[in-house]
């Protein structure tokens, strides 16, 4: 370290392979954010998440890592509060307790209401298959129920608040949006969202978000798995 | 119209929630939700908590649910330190213990809970070992984790607790009273960080609640 080096000097840097809805979810915050970051990327083929330069920034081996100066953050809810909070304060409702609240709720909801069905949705419908593994149509079936209900309740709030956490987008909107681009994808993502116009048009205008559309493109439907063949 | 908790102190979600209140000294009414009789998934509870959980949390006109965002308003509301929020570095660590808690520890321990005792007491059912296990096994590894952070610095965020380390006191103290609490025996540290949270006045006027609940 240079004499008269700052933290803030130091560049930010994000670990993880851009595929994962995860490391895409870090990546989305800091577009948004219009931060100057390096996305680092990382094999997972290779291993490269159990090796202990990894290990040593997260212990529990995962994807993706936010180095900000002095700071090593994992977990990409963490990252993206993180990011948003230092950078755009207001997708957060910092400052405001009703607001701020709110968006907390969402970002739950999201964690633990939207997310656990609709992974498990994509991996049946995405992953298994590149994997040469079959679909389990049961999995797909039980959390296609689960994923419809969540939905209806989006429907319903949307109804009554233009984003989910009031009149203004927020960071509850922005952590949908990589594990919703695969799910889209498949046929299930029609079937569900296209009779509920309200989560359909919030969907739209999510993905039609300039930041949204950058990180679109590090998430190939396929996985870059054709990549992979050459 | 004060705050109100609605649904049984013995849920971990709830708990967290009151826990939070104890912490600020805020006062609050524990409105109970008879789940056995199906209670949270009417429309009732419904208009409180549209997913049909508990807790739901009214605060005048506000209606919250999610126990780790109620939890969050109730300490911002009461001015407590737990969050860190004056300090972008700290809040964002105890954000990242938060996430753990939820994804690696809980995540293993809710089906341990299901298992060992909603099964048992409420269902009158007998608990699946297979699952017991595997959950189990998961819930070490995070464990063999913790054990090496804790032995670094006091709290999982640093030298200071935080809501992070808090918000681990339902799980664990269910863990405290099931077949397998031993488990945590090969992680002084961990072993040690559980007794330090537990003996908060906070934590402990509320695990009293969460035992009159399942009485």
């Amino acid at each position: 370290m240079t004499a008269g080096s700052s933290s803030s000097s130091k560049p930010v840097k994000l670990y993880g392979w851009a595929v994962s809805p995860f490391v895409a979810r870090a990546l989305l915050s800091l577009e948004e954010a219009g931060v100057d970051y390096e996305h680092v990327p990382m094999n997972p083929d290779a291993g490269d998440h159990r090796r202990p330069e990894h290990l040593a920034m997260n212990p529990f081996g995962q994807v993706p890592v936010l180095e900000d100066g002095d700071l090593t953050l994992f977990e990409s809810r963490a990252i993206a509060r993180h990011v948003l909070r230092k950078h755009k304060p207001e997708l957060l409702g910092v400052g405001e307790l009703e607001r701020s609240a709110a968006v907390d709720v969402w970002l739950e909801v999201e964690a633990h209401q939207f997310h656990p069905p609709t992974l498990a949705i994509v991996r049946e419908c995405i992953a298994a298959p590149l994997r040469g593994r079959a679909r389990d149509q049961v999995v797909v079936d039980e959390n296609v129920g689960k994923l419809r209900a969540v939905l209806e309740v989006y429907e319903a709030r949307l109804g009554s608040h233009r984003y989910l956490a009031g009149d203004n987008v927020s960071i509850a909107d922005l952590n949908h949006f990589t594990l919703m681009h695969y799910f889209m994808s498949t046929e299930y993502g029609p079937a569900l969202v296209g009779p509920l116009p309200r989560v359909k048009a919030w969907w739209e205008e999510l993905a039609a978000r300039p930041a949204a559309r950058k990180v679109a493109a590090f998430m190939p439907l396929d996985f870059g798995a054709d990549k992979k063949e050459k | 119209m004060g705050i109100k908790v609605y649904g049984p102190a013995a849920s971990t979600n709830v708990a967290r929630v009151l826990v939070c209140l104890e912490e600020v000294g805020a006062e609050y009414e524990l409105v109970p939700v008879d789940m056995p009789s199906g209670e949270h998934k009417r429309p009732e509870h419904l208009a409180r908590n549209p997913f049909g959980q508990v807790p739901a949390f009214q605060d005048g006109d506000m209606m919250l649910s999610e126990s780790r965002a109620i939890a969050k308003y109730i300490l911002r509301k009461g001015g407590s330190q737990l969050l860190r929020e004056c300090n972008l570095s700290e809040s964002a660590i105890v954000d990242v213990w938060l996430e753990v808690e939820a994804a690696q520890f809980s995540s293993a321990m809710s089906p341990i809970i299901f298992q060992c005792f909603v099964i048992p007491i409420v269902m009158g059912g007998k608990p699946d070992m297979k699952v017991v296990e595997e959950n189990l096994e998961k819930l070490k590894k995070a464990l063999e984790v913790y054990e090496a952070r804790l032995s670094k610095f006091k709290y999982l965020a640093g030298e200071f607790v935080s809501l992070a380390d808090i918000s681990h006191f339902p799980t664990a103290h269910y863990l405290l009273g099931s077949p397998h609490a031993s488990a945590i025996d090969a992680y002084p540290h961990v072993k040690a960080w559980i007794a330090d949270i537990m003996a908060r006045p906070s934590v402990k006027k509320v695990r009293e609640l969460m035992k009159m609940a399942s009485a």
